[in-house]
């Protein structure tokens, strides 16, 4: 009977054992590296553009970039919590705001593409090469399912300046209007599976081409408007007011990005032969 | 069903392959389930022992708290101790947040209600006649509850495997106090949860599997000691 009960304990001991080994190996090995958290846009993480650019980076710097990827908004707050040191994101009008506030400095832009309005084959509400005031329009006339990002982001906020400037209510609590509150690929797969029409930035939708051999079921519909430039750029938090943020690392991440080296990185990130995003990194 | 197939195929294949995205995210489970479920139990049988054995003051006010608290919400966990580890929070200067010790905060507080409870529980549970006996051989104090304490273990076991099952599967603590960093603080449920949806299909399935492998373990050890103890 005794000899039975000393057997769980045995069995803890091991486990404990076991434990403790598998922890040291990581714990050692993230000790020493310096690391740079980020938070940016779900685009630039979706795409794949920083799991090309981080191992560069850490080549040519040996500082680690950690990102978090969430919408525009979410990333401000981070920053605003100073619970990152820099962002990488794309709402000009919320980062000028930022930066005005002083939580942010050195805004640098980064690189460009534009946001398209992509729909089914099909194209229910005949929006093909119609502008963006009119294909809005056109959505709302045919109550068509229209997908929105609904998260704050970078692509709800330019989204919410579309309709705006087409003068049209938010369609809010509309029942074809759907608001997914998450990030853009699983917006594009809502939108897919719903046979509705969503806004999306030309980087993310040539990912889901590329995920789609080529042969996507959401085309794009509507493009080429000047009010759908997408800029991204970067921004360091203000160690002023976040005396923790690793600034020296920052101000490594922005110099080494706004420079022609990993410009050229970025202009030849490629999918499927399509270029993602064009580097505008003012020198 | 050609879809699933697939999926599953490739997900064997990434198994097999080893190394990526799919065992970093395998490891960081196992290694942060691990620091969370020994923080849970270390904090969590004496706690749970003493509101089982002992007599005082508020204690029936204890026990039914650490009842309600068995169905604390993950996200609930998730929001307080965000509050108190972001920057701006009064754990901020620790920089715990997005990390795998953020992790662990959140999980071992999602544990512990359980770890107490249960093991208040075993404790209850013991056959009284079990105290008496001991006590007319003359037993001290001392010895009194260590020999309640070992006639619980097994059910303090049971408790264990309870809120391992628990750390392992929950997602919410993860996603909002580890972000889903890739390589770093992604884990098996934060992966499926954020990146099956982007079009990753066989990892998320690969991690099903592994994630019912861990579960189907966890609990063939437990009945191997069921068995062993005669239960």
């Amino acid at each position: 009977m005794e000899r039975k009960r000393m057997k769980p304990w045995k069995i803890l001991a091991l486990t404990a054992i076991l434990a403790t080994q598998l922890l040291l190996p990581g714990a050692s090995a993230s000790a020493g590296e310096p690391v740079l958290r980020m938070a940016t846009t779900t685009s630039t993480d979706n795409t794949g553009l920083l799991d090309y650019l981080a191992p560069l980076f850490q080549k040519d710097t040996g500082i680690k970039l950690q990102w978090v990827a969430v919408g525009t908004g979410k990333a401000l707050a981070l920053g605003r919590n100073c619970d990152v040191s820099i962002l990488f994101v794309h709402a000009p009008a919320a980062e000028k705001k930022f930066v005005k506030e002083g939580y942010g400095i050195t805004r640098r832009k980064v690189m460009y593409n534009d946001f398209v309005i992509i729909g089914p084959k099909n194209d229910p509400a005949r929006l093909k090469g119609l502008s963006i005031p009119t294909a809005l329009k056109a959505v709302t006339g045919k109550n068509a399912v229209f997908v929105s990002r609904g998260d704050d982001s970078g692509t709800h906020k330019k989204e919410l300046s579309l309709w705006k400037a087409a003068s049209l209510q938010l369609p809010d609590k509309k029942k074809w209007y759907i608001q997914t509150g998450q990030g853009m690929l699983t917006t594009i797969k809502v939108a897919e599976e719903r046979s509705g029409y969503t806004l999306v930035d030309r980087g993310t939708y040539i990912k889901y081409e590329s995920q789609n051999q080529g042969n996507p079921r959401l085309v794009i519909l509507v493009e080429g408007d000047k009010s759908l430039m997408n800029q991204y750029s970067i921004i360091a938090i203000n160690p002023e007011s976040c005396d923790k943020a690793a600034y020296n690392r920052t101000l490594g991440f922005i110099g080494w990005i706004t420079a022609p080296k990993a410009q050229k990185h970025i202009a030849d990130f490629r999918l499927l032969g399509k270029q993602l995003f064009i580097p505008n990194a003012e020198q | 069903m050609d879809f699933i197939l697939q999926g599953l195929i490739e997900a064997i294949k990434l198994l097999a392959a080893g190394g990526g995205e799919t065992y970093s995210a395998i490891f960081t489970t196992l290694k942060v389930s691990t620091i969370s479920i020994i923080a849970s139990l270390i904090l969590g049988i004496p706690l749970g022992f003493l509101l089982g054995y002992a007599e005082f003051p508020g204690r029936r006010f204890c026990r039914t708290l650490a009842d309600t608290l068995l169905a604390l919400p993950t996200v609930v966990v998730g929001l307080l101790v965000y509050a108190f580890i972001s920057r701006r929070g009064p754990f901020g200067d620790l920089g715990l947040l997005f990390t795998l010790p953020g992790i662990a905060i959140g999980q071992t507080i999602l544990a512990l209600p359980i770890v107490i409870s249960l093991t208040a529980s075993a404790i209850e549970g013991l056959d009284q006649r079990l105290r008496l006996t001991l006590l007319t051989l003359g037993a001290s104090g001392r010895q009194l509850a260590l020999t309640s304490l070992r006639e619980g273990l097994f059910a303090v076991l049971i408790a264990s495997v309870t809120a391992y099952g628990r750390i392992i599967s929950e997602v919410g603590v993860s996603m909002m106090l580890g972000g889903n960093i890739k390589w770093y603080t992604r884990t098996i449920t934060t992966a499926m949860a954020l990146e099956t949806n982007k079009g990753e299909f066989a990892m998320g399935l690969a991690l099903g599997i592994v994630l019912l492998i861990i579960a189907f373990t966890v609990n063939a050890i437990l009945s191997i000691l069921k068995m062993r103890a005669g239960i």
